[in-house]
């Protein structure tokens, strides 16, 4: 039957050739369904809008309560003698620079070796149950680090800037590890081939082939495992945080950071003291975004370079 | 080494006859004529081992496995010095497994191993005593698709090969080698004036030809290519097709292939390959117009596949 002779036929009887169309059948859950697509769609949204909004929320608010008593001061002196006003947390930025640095100089090449391993050398079986490993140690509470580190480097000793970053070193292995497995393995099975069928060694394909081509995305890794530790606040407290009030640069005693300056200084009882503990607060936030912004961007990068060869 | 029983063995190998009239003088004139050119051409004068690369590749008893799969089903095939062999067969025969097992790039897999013999000039590629990395030195390889190492320069891209299988040539010296390399590959006037630029910058043919240059530089004795075309459009194919003929006086050369008109041009052999198993090879034109085998006619005639 062909729809040239239906239209003909049902010239007459249009009505009764549309109730049997199946795109026009009669459909009764069809405003219901609509309504409940609509709701859902809603919902998502507003989810969304509420993730944001908390960051917008908790940005705002630090920056309100602590703008105020951002100054030169802040940024070049130390803490203000017990009863006076003034002074700023220089020995903290210092410290947690320096932390941050000795941490990362450790984590970063093991973490990467790591991720050598398991993406480029390890028999599947062998890579997943590494990679296991890695997650568990990334999810054990950053205080029972602390305290692990506590009764290994502090106990009988004193508590050190070497201890603190030992601490946040271990908090940052398996982030870079993950992370550095994650974008070797986006390197193309292609590039290795072509290296490999040159007659390149395994390890040196890795090195001159692999690995750069997936640079900037394990510089992201390593931002973000850094932007991750600058904050963290509980293992220092075991092991770096009885520190002297002035700038010190010297990691064998106990460096001030400016996690555990917000701590203390928020413990204070004068409004002044308040008000730094949130510019000190504005100020991780900062560097925090910073370091974000600037892994974002490489990674965008990289990305775009792993494309052009798929 | 052992001339003598090589030849012997190839003797005995030829069990077809398989080569046109048409081709034999050729290639044999060609490869006397035109090695010697391209090695002073290039400037390396180390290649004292010369007179033995027969180029060569017999596969005798060849069987691949994943895991337990055999994928490739005991082979006996030789592919003759400075001719082009094509491989056809429907997806999944194996064309591409028996390949990769030449220049034991198979084995990288995990899980992967091969059986039997793969003599290149009469040595076994998997003696004991033998290199992975001089194997695939003297069998280069061109893959699917185009893949240039994406942080490399055009320049640097043709040179890695040399720089890093440890072959230290500097300055001048690398400079002649990559040019030669490109100007093989019918891709020098193109990038000439642009060498120090990414590699992945160039279109899809000319990263193609890129390729085929990189694995020129290191002078393999034979060229493994596998399907090299199918991500190509038909100019860049015309090309590639073109330098194939070019190359072929330098280099042996296996292409795998699903397209039967390309085998068709370019080849002097056709390999057909089903489930496995070599099913029937011979001159190509006799291949596609005479076949002896009625599954490698229904194949080329296009009833399965």
């Amino acid at each position: 039957m062909s729809l040239g002779g239906a239209g003909g036929a049902g010239g007459a009887g249009a009505g009764a050739a549309r109730a049997t169309h199946p795109l026009l059948a009669p459909n009764p859950g069809l405003r219901r369904r609509k309504l409940m697509n609509r709701a859902m769609e809603g919902a998502a949204t507003l989810a969304a809008l509420i993730a944001v909004a908390v960051l917008a929320l908790v940005i705002l608010s630090v920056l309100v309560k602590g703008i105020s008593a951002i100054n030169l001061d802040f940024f070049v002196k130390g803490p203000a003698p017990f009863g006076q006003s003034g002074g700023g947390i220089a020995n903290s930025i210092v410290g947690t620079a320096l932390l941050v640095a000795m941490a990362s100089v450790v984590a970063v090449p093991v973490g990467i070796l790591v991720g050598i391993h398991t993406s480029e050398f390890a028999r599947p079986a062998t890579a997943a149950s590494i990679r296991f490993a890695l997650d568990i140690l990334n999810g054990v509470p950053t205080i029972v680090t602390g305290i692990f580190v506590f009764g290994l480097l502090v106990v009988g000793h004193v508590q050190s800037g070497y201890a603190g970053a030992f601490a946040l070193a271990i908090i940052m292995l398996p982030i870079v590890a993950r992370s550095a497995h994650e974008v070797l393995s986006l390197v193309p099975s292609s590039l290795r081939e072509a290296s490999l069928a040159l007659g390149v060694r395994r390890w040196r394909t890795v090195l001159t082939i692999v690995v750069p081509t997936a640079a900037s995305g394990l510089v992201t890794g390593a931002l973000l495992a850094v932007a991750r530790v600058a904050g963290e606040t509980a293992p220092l407290l075991f092991t770096s945080s009885i520190a002297s009030t002035l700038v010190s640069t010297n990691p064998s005693q106990a460096l001030a950071s400016i996690p555990v300056s917000i701590f203390t200084l928020s413990e204070e009882a004068s409004p002044a003291a308040h008000a730094q503990a949130w510019a000190a607060a504005l100020l991780l936030i900062f560097l925090v975004v910073i370091l974000n912004v600037i892994a974002r961007a490489l990674f965008g990068r990289s990305r775009t370079r792993l494309g052009a060869t798929r | 080494m052992n001339p003598d029983g090589h030849t012997e063995q190839q003797a005995e190998m030829s069990e077809q006859p398989l080569q046109t009239p048409r081709i034999l003088p050729r290639h044999h004139e060609g490869a006397s004529a035109e090695t010697p050119a391209a090695e002073s051409d290039a400037g390396s004068a180390n290649g004292g081992a010369a007179p033995a690369a027969t180029r060569t590749v017999q596969l005798e008893g060849l069987r691949a496995f994943y895991g337990n799969a055999e994928q490739v089903k005991g082979i006996d095939l030789e592919f003759k010095a400075n001719q082009v062999t094509a491989i056809i067969g429907p997806s999944g025969c194996g064309k591409s497994t028996m390949i990769r097992c030449i220049n034991r790039m198979h084995e990288e897999i995990p899980g992967a191993r091969a059986e039997g013999r793969v003599l290149l000039d009469g040595i076994d590629v998997y003696g004991e005593s033998v290199d992975v990395v001089a194997v695939r030195r003297a069998i280069g390889m061109v893959f699917q698709k185009p893949n240039p190492f994406p942080t490399m320069s055009i320049f640097d891209n043709v040179a890695s090969g040399l720089r890093l299988t440890g072959a230290r040539r500097r300055g001048e010296q690398l400079h002649a080698k990559v040019e030669s390399a490109l100007a093989g590959a019918g891709l020098l006037d193109e990038v000439k004036d642009r060498l120090s630029e990414p590699g992945i910058g160039l279109s899809g043919g000319q990263q193609q030809r890129l390729c085929i240059a990189r694995s020129l530089a290191v002078d393999p004795e034979v060229i493994l290519m596998d399907e090299p075309c199918s991500a190509l459009d038909p100019i860049a194919t015309l090309k590639i097709e073109e330098l194939i003929d070019e190359l072929k006086t330098r280099v042996t050369i296996v292409i795998v292939t699903h397209n039967m008109q390309q085998a068709a041009r370019v080849a002097d052999r056709t390999a057909f390959m089903l489930d496995g198993r070599l099913i029937e090879v011979g001159p190509t034109q006799e291949m596609f117009t005479t076949p002896s085998d009625v599954r490698t006619e229904e194949y080329v005639t296009g009833k399965f596949g």
